[in-house]
């Protein structure tokens, strides 16, 4: 591993993409933990670059830091937040959460420090939308197609779900 | 060769997943738990696609997957948050914890 400036575009997107993490675990309001999250989105977009898939990279923008944020977003401001932190129950339940993840997470280091093939593809980066869509067109079509049923079910649900029950609050009132 | 290893990849991969873990099991507000998950699906992702270019067989599949649970966590977030909205309207919370209608 020499330095190289692909490794300094590596770490400052990783330190990036952490911290942002680590900032959505620490801060007290919910809108800055979600505006906190956009820089991890952002900076997973660049590792995606890193990787030479730009079109994953693009769309990664606008659906985690474009859509799924501004969803949030909505959510937060159609409900109501109490501004002030939570209690101070459960820590020792915390702290042997925070004790199992950490295990986990070096079991998991054991398993992939070393890591490594030893080769690498070569022909990702060139045209890269192109090869996405020839692939998903002519050997993923039926889990294409199962995605499109996927999404109008998840819209009809999420119309169903969230209009207002008009009987029930004529009964109410 | 590249200069970034794989290892490097699927650190900080596992990085955000535990942090993503750690957020979803602890937070008590629903929507910081719907956005833990966004982020432990996101370094999946990151997972897929370093696979897609330093596998054993490496290939666009990766991509085309990580795509897959792009389209899956869009469609997650908005049942997510259709939800959330449903329960603020009968419950008046967004606590986690004060959802324990089946408890008693």
């Amino acid at each position: 591993m020499t330095f190289s400036g692909e490794l300094l575009a590596f770490m400052s997107l990783a330190l990036v993409a952490i911290a942002g993490g680590v900032l959505l675990l620490n801060l007290n309001k919910v809108v800055h933990m979600v505006i906190a999250l956009v820089f991890t989105f952002v900076s997973i977009a660049g590792i995606f670059i890193l990787l030479s898939a730009e079109f994953l990279a693009s769309v990664q923008i606008l659906i985690y830091s474009g859509a799924i944020t501004i969803i949030m977003l909505f959510g937060i401001m159609l409900t109501r937040h109490s501004e002030t932190n939570v209690p101070k129950t459960g820590r020792l339940r915390k702290l042997l959460l925070f004790l199992g993840i950490l295990g986990f997470g070096f079991a998991f280091y054991i398993g992939i420090y070393n890591l490594d093939f030893g080769q690498e593809a070569a022909d990702l980066h060139v045209n890269n939308t192109e090869q996405i869509g020839i692939a998903l067109y002519s050997k993923y079509i039926i889990p294409f197609e199962l995605t499109s049923v996927l999404l109008l079910a998840t819209l009809v649900g999420a119309i169903i779900l969230a209009k207002s029950d008009d009987k029930k609050e004529a009964e109410k009132e | 060769m590249s200069s970034v290893p794989l290892s490097l990849y699927l650190a900080l991969a596992l990085i955000l997943f535990c942090i993503g873990l750690y957020g979803a099991l602890t937070k008590r507000n629903i929507i910081i738990v719907l956005i833990s998950i966004e982020l432990m699906l996101n370094a999946v992702n990151i997972n897929l696609v370093a696979f897609s270019k330093f596998g054993v067989m490496p290939s666009i599949t990766g991509q085309i997957f990580a795509l897959f649970v792009m389209a899956v966590a869009a469609a997650e977030v908005a049942i997510g948050v259709a939800i959330l909205i449903a329960l603020y309207r009968n419950r008046n919370t967004v606590n986690i914890d004060e959802v324990n209608t089946l408890k008693n």
